[in-house]
């Protein structure tokens, strides 16, 4: 028993991992506004499925070093990944029954608040990011989320994370 | 907390050191894929690479001999005139990991950190230019912002005449705005910008970048000036760090701070028209006055 849940962790740990090396990716520069938020969707995936296991604690220590990673504010993914991860948790079990487009329209809604979230820290230490495509990542995200879905069910299916 | 003091800088190097194997990991394929164009390239190429590398060290030793003579020349001046400004730093060269910080703004990871003895605040150059300043030191990374990023304010003076001004990132390109030039100043296209050395952070000197247009409103009280950055930071995967000498920083500190601390904004309302207009600066005349000769070819 123990050593399934740690795989599971270890499972979890390794696709958080690979969301952090993908947001690291260097693209070419007309690229770079598109960058879904990789992590975001990844936590947002595993706390859906095994809110259980992964949540708001969680969201926290993983916002904390999304934001060394992407020289942010400290604390300011962190705040706004807490929010969005509590409110899925929260609604995990209606969302789960939902078809992948509306899944898809609720990361929409979920990228956006942590969007303007960060806006609002940006704007308060003067760091206004400048131009539309700071709201990019929304759209790019939604469009993702299947996919990201997709790859996530099997990996918990393959390696029976739960 | 992490934005006005430094309580959290243990934390948030601690937490950029188990950052450095994510960034390792994405460095990879680019410091492989280098490693092996340079295996693979033919002994021709080599050649040529150092036969034209030759020429250019024939050339920037010949530059050399005269600008010791003239650092000579310099220093006795000022010896002369009892100036406390010294010329002559340590170097060190980092090596950029290719990793993709916020795409709003201008930041850069190093592989230096603070075991090589960086810290924060410390300049950061290339082969023609500076680049911007470390931010953040963690044991064997740190990061470091460009003075392209909109949050990054310069002091800056005019090569030609020693006119002062603030170079203030903007997110477009490598453009630099100096937002607080009077409409009268006498600024014009194609003037060279170098480092003014106030605020103590930017030894004086350095070139920054070009003026690229000068726009006179009547209507408005500043010169809208943009400038064109001389360094590559795009270009060039190594970056230059500097360590200003202790005796000229320890003569500029009591000059008020014109650079603020890279994450706080230069609220523009605030800072840099003082620094602009009404900076006292002791040593300042003789260094400007005299910074020109000096650096020009």
């Amino acid at each position: 028993m123990t050593s399934a849940s740690s795989q599971s962790w270890w499972v979890i740990f390794f696709t958080l991992v690979a969301a952090f090396v993908l947001t690291l990716l260097p693209l070419p520069g007309w690229a770079g506004p598109y960058h879904p938020k990789w992590v975001m969707l990844v936590l947002l995936y595993w706390s859906m499925a095994l809110p259980h296991r992964v949540g708001i604690g969680v969201a926290w220590l993983v916002g904390l070093f999304l934001d060394v990673i992407e020289e942010a504010l400290l604390g300011q993914n962190a705040l706004s990944l807490v929010l969005v991860v509590f409110i899925v948790t929260t609604l995990h079990q209606r969302l789960r029954l939902f078809p992948r487009w509306q899944q898809a329209l609720l990361v929409l809604a979920l990228t956006f608040i942590h969007q303007t979230i960060g806006l609002c820290v940006r704007t308060t230490i003067g760091c206004a990011p400048v131009g539309g495509g700071y709201w990019l990542p929304v759209l790019t995200s939604a469009l993702f989320w299947p996919w990201v879905f997709a790859v996530l069910r099997d990996v918990r299916r393959r390696y029976l994370v739960n | 907390m992490d934005y006005r003091t430094q309580h959290l800088a243990t934390l948030r190097a601690s937490l950029l050191t188990m950052a450095y194997p994510v960034q390792f990991v994405v460095d990879l394929p680019v410091a492989v894929a280098g490693w092996v164009s340079e295996m693979l390239s033919s002994r021709q190429s080599l050649l040529e690479e150092n036969a034209s590398l030759k020429v250019q060290q024939v050339l920037l030793k010949a530059q050399l001999q005269r600008f010791v003579a003239l650092e000579a020349e310099n220093m006795r001046l000022r010896a002369l005139l009892d100036s406390p400004f010294r010329i002559g730093e340590r170097v060190l060269i980092a090596e950029l990991l290719s990793v993709d910080l916020d795409p709003f703004s201008r930041k850069i990871v190093i592989d230096k950190g603070s075991t090589d003895g960086l810290f924060p605040g410390q300049p950061l150059l290339d082969a023609d230019g500076v680049i911007g300043q470390v931010l953040h030191v963690a044991p064997i990374t740190s990061t470091a912002v460009l003075i392209t990023d909109p949050s990054h304010a310069l002091p800056v003076q005019v090569a030609r005449n020693g006119q002062r001004a603030i170079a203030v990132g903007s997110a477009a390109g490598n453009c630099l705005d100096l937002p607080y030039i009077l409409n009268t100043a006498d600024v014009r296209e194609g003037d060279v910008l170098i480092t003014s050395g106030m605020g103590g952070r930017f030894p004086p000197g350095y070139p920054v970048g070009r003026v690229t247009s000068v726009v006179r409103d009547p209507s408005q009280p500043f010169a809208q000036v943009r400038a064109e950055t001389s360094s590559h930071p795009e270009r060039s995967r190594q970056v230059l760090l500097l360590w200003p000498r202790n005796d000229q920083a320890a003569s500029l500190d009591p000059v008020p701070t014109v650079v603020v601390a890279p994450p706080v904004p230069t609220s523009p309302t605030v800072s840099p028209p003082n620094s602009a207009s009404s900076l006292p600066a002791p040593p300042a005349p003789v260094v400007t006055a005299n910074q020109p000769a000096v650096h020009r070819p």
